[in-house]
């Protein structure tokens, strides 16, 4: 990593904990050259290649399919080792052992042992295993591929978007550094109180235990959450509450596995921006912010896909931070 | 919100150049206009809202705990109340593995921990079919444990003299329940409509033909447990309570003194007894003559 891009990664952490994306001051060479490249690329031109990648766009949905793949076996995995006593997946998403392995959700542990003060081996054990499974798997994945919450609210912003289409409703942002607030609240609340306040409101927890176990009239506070992202602020629990998000993002921190931007054959149209969850990782794509040629997305980043998806040039891929190199 | 809009029309809007070099410096911000002190006003609001919105709805699922004057009976080798709280993860596994599905887990209004584990004894009593107090194995958080850590106090009467020997393994090498301490205390609650204490002995369904609740009956089969309803009962003088006990020693039928000096027969519950509720489910009185009185102490 050259130093221009270690001060993109280290303001990328800002920009996880809620700082607002500035725009960068310094660029590598060949950055420069490729923007002063797209600047001097006459309107006509650009017109033209627009028009021709648009009529050559391909609109897929493969990413976001196998996530809603996986994300639903997963959680159905839970029910039916359950519902059948087949003992594969037991437990609910706060904690769980997969054919005999503990896995713990590392929110609900750190809650846990803030409150307990008191940390047993098979606690550790499942602690270490999601640590190491989510470094690997980059973080906040386990977000859009995992968190049961996430597809309902998924769901939640196709009505919400198709409202604001409707010019019935508006997106009504909030400040992103509550949801900072809310992580160090809670972790002080259960440290101080002894009881995990959170995970009486988790919508993560709630919703995984009401698949396993039925449901219950807690999920009325799940509902009434998306009735708030539907009327008022697209995926407001996501974007601005949840420190489940905040916890896995740290760890994403670290984690290889990313979405890497290529500035080449970016037109800068923004689709990615407007699909995005956390649309302030993708500010590199913004015409003239890209620090270098090639640049990794940050920690908040969710890994769902979307953008992936989304974008007519191919200029966002997902990529495992030194493999591309030694293959 | 602005802000947002505005690098959302990135595409568009005039490009500055890029620079290798830093920028003249932060620059001084220049003015807000009227409308963006407005939306950043709202904005404020808005947060102040979800704020509120989500501190509140934390702060009313721990409150009623907090203030609690019921205690509940929690699964077997559960801590203290406010430890058992403050260590559950709220998964279930306890739930899973229980063969006669005791544990339940409580919900919103509930009051005792949204998703934390209980047993409702006169529904469903923990009678131990699993042998090993499986849902102690399947904590992963040690909130139910044979071996509570040595910093946490052990409630007086708690400790149970002797490990608690299980009726269904008493002819095995190991018959003992690793139990350290018990979760509650069986008392007579309601002496006056206890069959026993009448002299009345009972005939029929112990709790009647749609009760749903399981009992292990060795007799009958000593891996499956079987519905009450199917078995029923016909005695000459009613222990039921001592008949279902899954505890050696912990309950017999003993000749008491009532205060005007008559003898009596009742059902006397001895140091033994580690509170699974099995009486309690049983009792054909209703409401139960017998209860667990959960988090309660031995007293001699």
């Amino acid at each position: 990593m050259n130093p221009i891009q270690r001060r993109r990664f280290v303001d990328q952490i800002k920009v996880m904990f809620g700082a607002e994306p500035r725009k960068p001051e310094k660029f590598t060479e060949r950055a420069v050259k490729a923007h002063e490249l797209k600047r001097m690329t006459n309107k006509t031109d650009l017109q033209a290649m627009k028009a021709h990648m648009r009529e050559h766009e391909q609109k897929s949905n493969k990413w976001r399919n196998r996530r809603w793949i996986a994300l639903i076996l997963m959680n159905l995995l839970f029910v039916v080792s359950f519902y059948f006593d087949i003992q594969i997946l037991e437990g609910a998403l706060t904690a769980s052992r997969f054919i005999g392995f503990h896995l713990i959700d590392l929110n609900s542990a750190l809650q846990v042992m803030l409150a307990h003060k008191h940390i047993i081996t098979n606690l550790l054990i499942g602690t270490g295993t999601v640590l190491v499974l989510w470094l690997l798997f980059g973080g906040r994945t386990f977000c859009s591929w995992v968190c049961p919450y996430h597809l309902l609210a998924e769901w939640a912003e196709k009505i919400h978007l198709f409202l604001v289409k409707k010019k019935l409703v508006t997106d009504q942002p909030i400040d992103r550094r509550l949801r900072t607030v809310f992580w160090i609240v809670f972790a002080v609340l259960a440290f101080v109180t002894g009881y995990t306040v959170y995970e009486a409101i988790s919508p993560t927890g709630i919703v995984s235990r009401a698949l396993i176990y039925g449901p219950g009239l807690a999920l009325l506070w799940v509902l009434a959450l998306l009735v708030f992202e539907v009327f008022f602020v697209r995926r407001a629990w996501c974007r601005y509450a949840c420190p489940i998000g905040l916890t896995y993002g740290v760890v994403g921190i670290f984690s290889p596995l990313r979405v890497k931007y290529t500035l080449e054959g970016c037109f800068h149209e923004g689709d990615c921006r407007k699909v995005c969850l956390v649309p302030h990782v993708l500010d590199t794509v913004i015409k003239g912010r890209a620090v270098d040629t090639e640049v990794a997305i940050g920690p908040d980043c969710t890994r769902c896909g979307l953008c992936v998806d989304t974008c007519p040039t191919g200029s966002l891929k997902f990529d495992v931070k030194g493999l591309s190199k030694l293959m | 919100m602005s802000d947002e809009e505005k690098v959302g029309a990135g595409a568009t809007a005039p490009e500055k150049p890029a620079s290798t070099t830093a920028a003249a410096g932060p620059a001084a911000r220049p003015p807000m206009s009227k409308e963006r002190k407005q939306q950043a006003r709202r904005r404020a609001l808005r947060t102040l809202l979800l704020t509120g919105g989500v501190l509140g709805a934390g702060i009313s699922g721990w409150l009623p705990l907090a203030y609690a004057q019921k205690k509940r009976l929690r699964p077997p080798g559960a801590l203290d109340e406010k430890d058992f709280l403050s260590s559950c993860i709220k998964c279930g596994q306890c739930v899973q593995v229980c063969p006669v599905e005791a544990i339940k887990l409580a919900d919103l209004v509930d009051g005792f921990g949204v998703g934390a584990p209980y047993i409702d004894a006169r529904a469903q009593a923990c009678d131990f079919s699993c042998d090993a107090v499986q849902c102690i194995l399947a904590c992963p958080t040690g909130s139910l444990t044979y071996h509570k850590p040595e910093f946490l106090a052990v409630r007086p009467g708690a400790k149970m003299a002797d490990k608690p020997v299980l009726l269904a393994k008493e002819n095995d090498p190991e018959p003992t329940l690793n139990l350290a301490e018990r979760i509650g205390v069986a008392r007579l609650t309601r002496p006056e409509s206890c069959l026993a204490i009448q002299g009345k002995g009972f005939k029929g369904q112990a709790r009647g033909p749609a009760f749903k609740g399981e009992l292990r009956y060795m007799k009958v089969d000593r891996w499956k447990p079987i519905k009450v309803a199917d078995h029923p009962y016909d005695t000459e003088l009613c222990d039921l309570c001592v008949q279902a006990c899954p505890i050696k020693g912990a309950i017999s039928i003993e000749t008491v003194f009532a205060p005007d000096g008559s003898q009596r027969k009742s059902p006397v519950v001895h140091e033994p007894c580690v509170g699974c509720g099995v009486c309690e489910m049983i009792c054909p009185t209703e409401p139960a003559s017998i209860e667990i009185i959960p988090g309660e102490g031995w007293r001699a």
